[in-house]
């Protein structure tokens, strides 16, 4: 399980990557393990606003599906289409399949480091 | 196995239709593509489905203990008495007083549904459960809105051991889903209710017989709970055959419920379809039934009228009229002693069989259960490695239809078995031989399960490539 | 007897007691008291199969059926090829439940991928699902597939079934969505108050072809219509048209639906019918109820799967688009039976003998003075409208075991014509007309 020191985390297991007011938000190895073979993934159009703390995408596996949850309050700038015909990107390599894009972050809510975020999934784990 | 559009050749086909004994007429806006259906004799058209019949299990390929979805028998003259000219050659929109028959049958299945339901009045339009769960809503929300409650009453109460329709019909109907989490027991927890009961409280869904199988003995005090709020009562019928003609939903504090009859008045499921999903209400919410009713009059003939404030339609004409038939003979076939019979049989056979498993499979709530029992194989799956789903295939290499696996959602590791009342002691008794078979397999050679089936017609499916890349229909220009 | 219990009497209170019981009551020990039945049923006592057929007779008895009919409005009689019902009673076919164990399923799996593939090709579309209860109840669902944060109102056309238009309505009565309708204009949508009604909000347009009144619809301005205001359009199709009249995949429509009943199923005074619901590439993944697709299995091998199950109600809960599981499968087999019997040729076939039919119909009741109310092309039904009440002609038509057409009011009759009426009959129906109407 792979924990990148340069990312954030948030308890609902999504990764964040901080750059100025931008943020790039995908799901971590610990979820995508956990969720299984994803096969789709519901994302949301450019232009939405997205609030720390909602959902604002879903997986799909064959017989789940799962909430994503934004840890950033922003506007949607980007949407990761490649991921639309190719869900399996998330379980091959999770850091790289990030779903959006936010731009104009004006609040975020606590997050994690990845040490703090290993321990948490680890402890979730047991 | 070959698709029909691999089979056959161009220039092949039946002979159908005589030439056309009138000129023809032109269009201005026509088809441009070229149609491709099958070129097929009748011969390799029905050998065709001959071969595909032979990958089908029905319900007399053998034992069929699918959990919720009561596979009984499928009577036989059911199927004769719908299929008379008299009820499949009408035209939907006759004349009424040439279909009187019809309608009388139709009046005489929803007396007879309301006697057995508690209910006062009933409607066929729904197609199915889900339909009739959405129907049912509606009723709900016309009543609130006509006593100037509905912006205030929104919410459906719905217990987290549903069955998946029941929150999407709420939603559909545009209420917000309140889930109520079950007891230790499987049951409603009442505390939990009652604190989600309140003003905004339209209504509560409820199974029961739960869909854990256990009758919730807190019944009166549930619906109790709801009305006192000022909510109304959702019956999902979808168990009712444990208990007819032993306790009716309309007794037990319910205001609007719906039937399957494909599952309790054992009309067939058809690989899907067509089912039939009558919802009966108390009188105070008659007015708001879609479509028509077929009322008798005062001389002994029948019309339709449609209730006063009916919420409109929900499919077009009466419903699936010939699933009504087949309901309507079963019922006169079993009558008034039959009725109570067939549940309590149906009760006998899942305690039976449940008797013969517990001391090996554990069960998700002990005791005696009504229709159905649940398995938690979690335990197992823990020691052996072998989950549900491969004690499922398992079945499935011994001839056994396996039972609904991974519901309800409360449970893990679930399979639900309800054996029925028309199934003899022999077939419980084989049954639960191969199951204990398959522990034993679990426990010394779990490899095996995990490969099961092997003697079915394809093996475990690729379900990720199915929906990763989805190929929905045969190309012909591939 | 009669309950289909095979355990006598004795071995049920055998079974009792090996599964730890002393006696029946015991079993619902939890129902309550108060609330159990007291006494029996009101219901007579159960009978053996051979009075229960007896009475099921003298009910079908009770009906009329007739042996000419021109009536249609949502329910059509064609020819049903005897092979279309010697398949569709087989047992198996019959009593399955839906396909969840694929491996003992491939049958009614295959079929069902069949299916989708010749309603794809009916209708031009990409994708089909594996069938909704009927005809009206696909238009409420292809109206729901299209609701969404900014678009919600239906534009419904006036020229549409009227048992459809209700139907939609019901269900925007329950979604909360805004229902319109789109007048109606010699027989078709208005295309003037189309263009009025249109706007930002404007989730989808619902447009039937042909018409209630049979006339055929210009759907490719309707579609450019909706289109250019941002809204998908929703097209009703009569499946038998579709083998002669441009199909919604040329005109360009978002979701096709029908009432699939034209393909090998009896009138049955209503039901069970048959929802043909198939989307465009863009639109598929919003389909609701089952789908099935194409896969391998562990070896390699051809099998086909329920998909895209994470669209469902049993997965989605109250997030799911629809809340369908039961469908009309066997209905749908039917219609791929009949499909496959019909042929391209013999399904075309059939769609010109209708149009056909229904032309010389029409002509034929002009020459009894019933005038065609309606203006445009029509496909296998129109209306007449004449002086003489249309009870008077359909009584007298009736009298001849002959069902005329449905009346919309006093003066005006929705008629329609199929493969199935004669020449003979036509002229016979036109005759008696005439007699009434005394022109």
């Amino acid at each position: 399980m792979k924990y990148p020191q340069e990312l954030f985390y948030s308890k609902s297991h999504e990764w964040v990557k901080l750059k100025g007011d931008c943020a790039w938000i995908g799901i971590t190895d610990f979820a995508q393990d956990a969720l299984g073979d994803l096969v789709y993934v519901n994302l949301p159009e450019v232009g939405d606003e997205v609030t720390a703390g909602e959902t604002f995408a879903d997986v799909e596996s064959v017989k789940a599906v799962s909430d994503i949850y934004s840890p950033v309050t922003g506007t949607v700038a980007e949407v990761n289409e490649a991921l639309l015909d190719a869900p399996e990107a998330i379980n091959q390599s999770p850091y790289e399949a990030w779903l959006i894009k936010v731009e104009g972050i004006t609040d975020r809510e606590e997050l994690l480091s990845a040490d703090a975020y290993q321990e948490m999934a680890e402890a979730e784990q047991k | 196995m070959k698709l029909i559009f691999e089979r056959g050749a161009e220039g092949r086909g039946c002979s159908i239709l005589p030439p056309c004994d009138v000129p023809e007429v032109e269009f201005s806006r026509k088809r441009e593509t070229k149609l491709c259906l099958p070129s097929l004799s009748e011969t390799e058209i029905n050998r065709h489905y001959s071969e595909l019949e032979k990958q089908v299990y029905g319900v007399n390929s053998g034992f069929y203990p699918l959990g919720s979805c009561t596979m009984k028998y499928n009577p036989k003259v059911n199927e004769a008495a719908a299929a008379l000219p008299g009820f499949s050659g009408l035209h939907p929109l006759q004349p009424e007083h040439t279909v009187q028959g019809a309608l009388e049958l139709l009046n005489r299945s929803e007396k007879a549904l309301c006697e057995i339901t508690g209910m006062d009045r009933m409607t066929f339009q729904p197609a199915a459960g889900a339909h009739g769960e959405f129907t049912g809503l509606l009723l709900i929300k016309a009543y609130h809105q006509k006593r100037g409650e509905g912006e205030k009453r929104t919410k459906i109460l719905v217990p987290d051991s549903a069955h998946g329709t029941n929150p999407a019909s709420a939603a559909m109907a545009g209420f917000k889903v309140v889930n109520i989490p079950s007891g230790p027991d499987g049951c409603v927890d009442l505390e939990k209710l009652q604190e989600a009961a309140g003003e905004d409280t339209a209504g509560l869904m409820l199974t029961n017989p739960n869909t854990v199988g256990l009758f919730d003995k807190n019944i009166l005090e549930i619906t109790g709970i709801v009305h006192g709020a000022g909510g109304l009562c959702y019956y999902d019928g979808a168990n009712l055959n444990a208990v007819m003609g032993i306790v009716r939903p309309g007794d037990m504090g319910f205001d609007v419920i719906h039937l399957n009859l494909h599952k309790t008045f054992s009309t067939p499921h058809g690989g899907g379809g067509p089912g039939s999903g009558p919802v009966g209400c108390k009188e105070f919410l008659a007015a708001f039934l879609p479509g028509k009713a077929a009322e008798r009059r005062e001389d002994g003939t029948y019309e339709f009228e449609t209730p006063a404030e009916s919420i409109g339609a929900v499919r077009s004409f009466w419903g699936n009229f010939l699933v009504v038939a087949k309901a309507y003979a079963y019922i006169l076939s079993l009558g008034a002693e039959g009725i109570p019979e067939a549940a309590e049989s149906a009760v006998l056979n899942a305690n039976y069989l449940k008797k013969k498993l517990e001391d090996i499979y554990p069960m998700a709530y002990p005791g005696t259960c009504m229709h159905e029992f649940v398995m938690d194989l979690s335990k197992i799956k823990e020691k052996t490695g072998v989950t549900a789903l491969d004690i499922a295939k398992g079945l499935l290499d011994g001839g056994i239809h396996p039972p609904t696996m991974y519901f309800p959602l409360i449970v893990h590791e679930a399979l639900m078995f309800e054996p029925t009342e028309t199934e003899s002691r022999e077939t419980l008794d084989e049954a639960a031989e191969l199951l204990r078979k398959l522990y034993r397999t679990a426990c010394e050679n779990p490899k095996e399960l995990h490969e099961a089936p092997i003697h079915t017609p394809v093996r475990r499916l690729d379900e990720v490539q199915a929906a990763r890349k989805p190929v929905l229909r045969y190309s012909y220009d591939l | 007897m009669g309950a289909y219990i095979p355990n006598t009497e004795k071995e049920r209170w055998d079974m009792l007691k090996a599964a730890g019981f002393s006696d029946f009551s015991e079993l619902y020990a939890d129902v309550p008291e108060g609330i159990r039945l007291k006494g029996s049923l009101a219901l007579p006592p159960g009978q053996a199969e051979l009075p229960v057929r007896r009475s099921m007779e003298k009910l079908a008895g009770e009906n009329q059926v007739f042996a000419h009919i021109f009536r249609g409005a949502g329910s059509y009689r064609h020819y049903i090829p005897a092979i279309v019902d010697e398949i569709a009673t087989r047992e198996k076919f019959v009593t399955a439940y839906t396909p969840y164990q694929a491996e003992i399923s491939q049958g009614i799996l295959q079929s069902i991928f069949e299916y989708q593939t010749m309603i794809c090709q009916l209708t031009g579309m990409e994708v089909s699902n594996a069938s909704v209860y009927d005809g009206a109840t696909a238009a409420a669902e292809a109206a729901a597939m299209c609701i969404g944060k900014k678009r919600h109102t239906v534009l419904v056309s006036g020229a549409a079934d009227p048992g459809v238009r209700r139907v939609i309505k019901t269900y925007c009565f329950g979604n909360g969505s805004r229902y319109l309708e789109i007048p109606e204009k010699d027989g078709v949508t208005d295309r003037g108050k189309l263009s009025e009604l249109l706007s930002d909000e404007t989730a989808c347009v619902y447009v039937q072809q042909p018409s209630y009144y049979g006339c055929l619809e210009d759907m490719d301005s309707l579609c450019e219509m909706a289109h250019g205001a941002g809204a998908k359009l929703i097209a009703g199709c009569n499946p038998i048209s579709l083998a002669v009249l441009k199909t919604p995949g040329e005109y360009g429509a978002d979701i096709a639906v029908g009432e699939g009943q034209p393909l090998g199923i009896p009138m049955a005074f209503g039901g069970p019918y048959l929802g043909f619901m198939a989307a465009t590439k863009e639109m598929f993944r919003k389909l609701p109820g089952r789908i099935v697709g194409q896969t391998v299995d562990r070896d390699g091998k051809r099998g086909f799967v329920l998909t895209l199950q994470a669209r469902e109600q049993h997965i989605r809960r109250e997030k799911a688009g629809s809340n369908i599981c039961s469908n009309e499968a066997l209905c749908a087999m039917r219609a791929a039976v009949y499909l496959a019997a019909m042929g391209a040729r013999g399904l075309e076939e059939a769609a010109k003998q209708c149009a056909a039919k229904a032309h010389y119909l029409q002509k034929a009741l002009k020459g009894a003075g019933l005038f065609r109310e309606h203006s445009g092309e029509f496909f296998h039904e129109f209306v007449t409208a004449s002086d003489t009440p249309a009870e008077a002609i359909l009584k007298a038509l009736e009298r001849k075991g002959i069902l005329g057409g449905l009346p919309l009011d006093g003066k005006r009759i929705l008629w329609c014509a199929t493969e199935m009426n004669t020449i003979e009959e036509i002229d016979e129906t036109a005759a008696i007309a005439k007699e009434v109407t005394g022109v």
